[in-house]
């Protein structure tokens, strides 16, 4: 088990280092710079500027410095959307927020997708399975910002509706339901649709029948014996997912106006805002990787078959 | 052995529904009849894909019967779509004009299975398959226990559960193991273990075998064997090997695409088969000695077997029966007591 973290350890700071280098890369090569707006800054203006950011270096060098002040801890400074505030200071303010959101969008989610999925794989062929296709259809191929736009235009009201439009924490619990509704369609979707085929799966397995004629009742063979077992695809997917909803719907952010993580990394690339879009992608980043570690070893726990260990048995 | 009939069935039929094809769909069992007495083993043999399995767990009541009846120690457990005698308030037949009396279909019956399931069970084909990778065998052993509350605290419980795997050859070590742990025939005295945990009467034994390794094949064989000694217990057999069938059955039955074509003593059977299907299959059997390999008269059977779904009317054998007449295609044979205990169903025996 050491070993096996040491080793995932390792490879997750390479996969970092690698995703840093191509982030700055990729930025670099967008047409435009952070100067760039409508009342441009006089040439001495940006030389200092240049100057101050090591932006006028060439950029093996720049990508060396940066790296360099990763390893040290400092993500660096917003060049604009908030300037010369640390970058990771940003991220503290933004991610709670969307973690919160994330957090209980993926929890209705996980907590509606799977019982219907069940329903609907217990039901198959029956009306039922249909209807809950056709819904999960509906909503894994409808993108987060139309359901975003439909619940606005269909239910969003002022402040002191029910659901307001306009995202404010002050609000309380009423603001967070139509973005965290929003942000869980698709995953509730998802979700359900793995949870049927895996149940189908294993409720085809012989040891279903041999449940069966042990004489367990069929509710007690559904959730003791075929849900347990179903549940590994939808771990699977749950991991990744995990990291990009806490992360902040980024559109659905930036539809209901919530001032998290995912709205302000739209708009620090849109405003060219290296280290802000820098910082935010390996935040993300990270955060993939250690959700994927986590689902590794809920997996042993899930299923006693899967060895950690390399070789083993 | 007494000769109590412990098991009966009647005319069982067992049809899966195929989507988007009129009719019955696959007709997997069609009409089969026997009875097991207690303590002897019925082995039922037949090609792969005629029926055999899905007899075995209808049987079970793992698959719901089409129609038929199954009676278990004087017990209906399932009675559907069969025809009885119509009778007056006196418990009389009531006749009709011509003096034969008036059928109407009875009631349909479809017990609880809760309390048969403790006394009857199954050991499946694929051991690795039909135990719960997510539970360990003392957990998959146990649950049996629980469900029917034969212990009455966890010490007797694990005490239990210790000794099903010692006596199916395992260590009692192996309960806190998960069932991948275990090679193929480890993992099916698991499951021999899990059948016999709510000490049943009636096991169906589902090609316990032929998943399994031969070396290992004769050892379960001779546990199956001391257990139904040591146990009294009844099997059904049922397996595509004759060989092994022979071995260990008193009495056995030769399945063809759902139908039961002869059932007789095992002796018997071998010396003197009457249905050619039966010839053909006997005809196929390995012999260790090259001479009489050699010189026996090999009946190699044309065509393939008819699919079940779209079955031939009249004897469902006609169409690759060496020996077949045009009646064959035309009329079901019926299925009749030729010699003592020894049944066939063939238009060519009447």
């Amino acid at each position: 088990m050491a070993k096996y973290t040491l080793k995932r350890l390792i490879m997750a700071i390479l996969t970092l280092l690698l995703v840093a280098c191509l982030t700055f890369l990729l930025m670099n090569s967008i047409p435009g710079s952070p100067w760039v707006s409508e009342k441009a800054p006089s040439q001495a203006t940006l030389d200092a500027l240049n100057a101050k950011y090591g932006l006028d270096k060439p950029l093996i060098v720049q990508l060396g410095k940066y790296l360099e002040n990763i390893l040290k801890g400092d993500l660096g400074v917003s060049l604009k959307m908030q300037q010369n505030r640390p970058v990771l200071d940003i991220i503290k303010e933004m991610f709670p927020v969307s973690a919160k959101i994330g957090v209980f969008a993926l929890l209705w989610a996980i907590l509606v997708g799977v019982p219907l999925g069940c329903l609907a794989a217990y039901n198959r062929g029956k009306w039922l399975d249909s209807l809950l296709r056709i819904i999960c259809t509906i909503g894994v191929s409808m993108p987060s910002f139309v359901v975003a736009s439909l619940l606005l235009t269909g239910l969003g009201g002022n402040d002191q509706s029910m659901f307001p439009t306009i995202f404010k924490a002050s609000l309380g619990v009423k603001s967070y339901v139509l973005p965290c509704f929003a942000l869980g369609v698709y995953p509730m979707c998802y979700i359900s649709r793995q949870a049927r085929s895996a149940m189908l799966d294993s409720l085809g397995q012989d040891y279903i029948k041999t449940a069966r004629a042990k004489g367990l009742k069929n509710t007690a063979v559904i959730f003791k014996h075929a849900l347990r077992n179903a549940l590994i695809p939808v771990i699977t997917y749950l991991g990744p997912q995990i990291a990009f909803v806490l992360c902040g719907g980024f559109v659905v952010e930036s539809v209901f106006s919530v001032p998290g993580l995912g709205r302000y990394f739209v708009q620090s690339i849109l405003n060219r805002d290296y280290p802000l879009i820098m910082g935010t992608t390996i935040f993300l980043a990270a955060f993939i990787i250690l959700m994927n570690f986590v689902v590794d070893i809920l997996y042993k726990v899930v299923d006693p078959r899967i060895t950690l260990e390399e070789g083993g048995n | 052995m007494d000769d109590k009939t412990l098991l009966e069935i009647k005319n069982l039929k067992k049809y899966f529904p195929v989507k988007g094809v009129k009719g019955p769909g696959v007709q997997a069992v069609e009409n089969v009849s026997f009875s097991i007495k207690k303590g002897e083993t019925l082995g039922l043999v037949g090609e792969s894909g005629c029926g055999k399995t899905t007899l075995g767990r209808t049987i079970l009541r793992l698959y719901e019967p089409t129609s038929g009846e199954i009676i278990y120690d004087g017990k209906t457990i399932y009675s559907g779509g069969v025809n009885m005698p119509l009778l007056d308030k006196q418990g009389k037949q009531v006749l009709d004009k011509d003096g034969s009396p008036i059928m109407r279909e009875g009631k349909k019956i479809a017990v609880d299975m809760m309390p048969y399931r403790r006394k009857m069970q199954i050991i499946f084909q694929d051991p690795s398959a039909s135990l719960d990778p997510r539970m360990t065998v003392g957990e998959i052993i146990g649950e049996a226990i629980d469900i029917h509350k034969l212990a009455s605290d966890k010490k007797e419980r694990e005490e239990m559960i210790k000794s099903l795997l010692s006596r199916v050859g395992l260590n009692t070590e192996h309960a806190n193991r998960f069932p991948h742990e275990f090679s193929g025939g480890q993992q099916q005295r698991v499951g021999i273990a899990r059948a016999l945990a709510v000490k049943p009467e009636f096991i169906v034994c589902d090609e316990p075998i032929s998943a399994l390794d031969v070396s290992i094949q004769s050892q379960i064989v001779n546990m199956l064997e001391d257990m139904q000694n040591d146990l009294g217990l009844t099997y059904l057999f049922i397996a595509h090997d004759l060989s092994v069938v022979r071995h260990i059955s008193s009495r056995i039955g030769v399945m063809y695409l759902g139908s039961l074509v002869e059932l007789g003593e095992s002796y018997e059977l071998n010396k003197h088969p009457m249905h050619p299907y039966t010839k053909t299959l006997l005809s196929a059997v390995p012999v260790p000695d090259p001479e009489i390999s050699h010189s026996r008269q090999r009946i190699v059977l044309q065509g393939d077997i008819p699919s079940p779904m779209n079955p031939p009317k009249g004897c469902r054998f006609h169409t690759r029966c060496p020996y077949a007449k045009p009646e064959c295609a035309e009329s079901v044979p019926e299925f009749k007591e030729y010699d003592k205990g020894h049944w066939a169903a063939c238009h060519l025996l009447g």
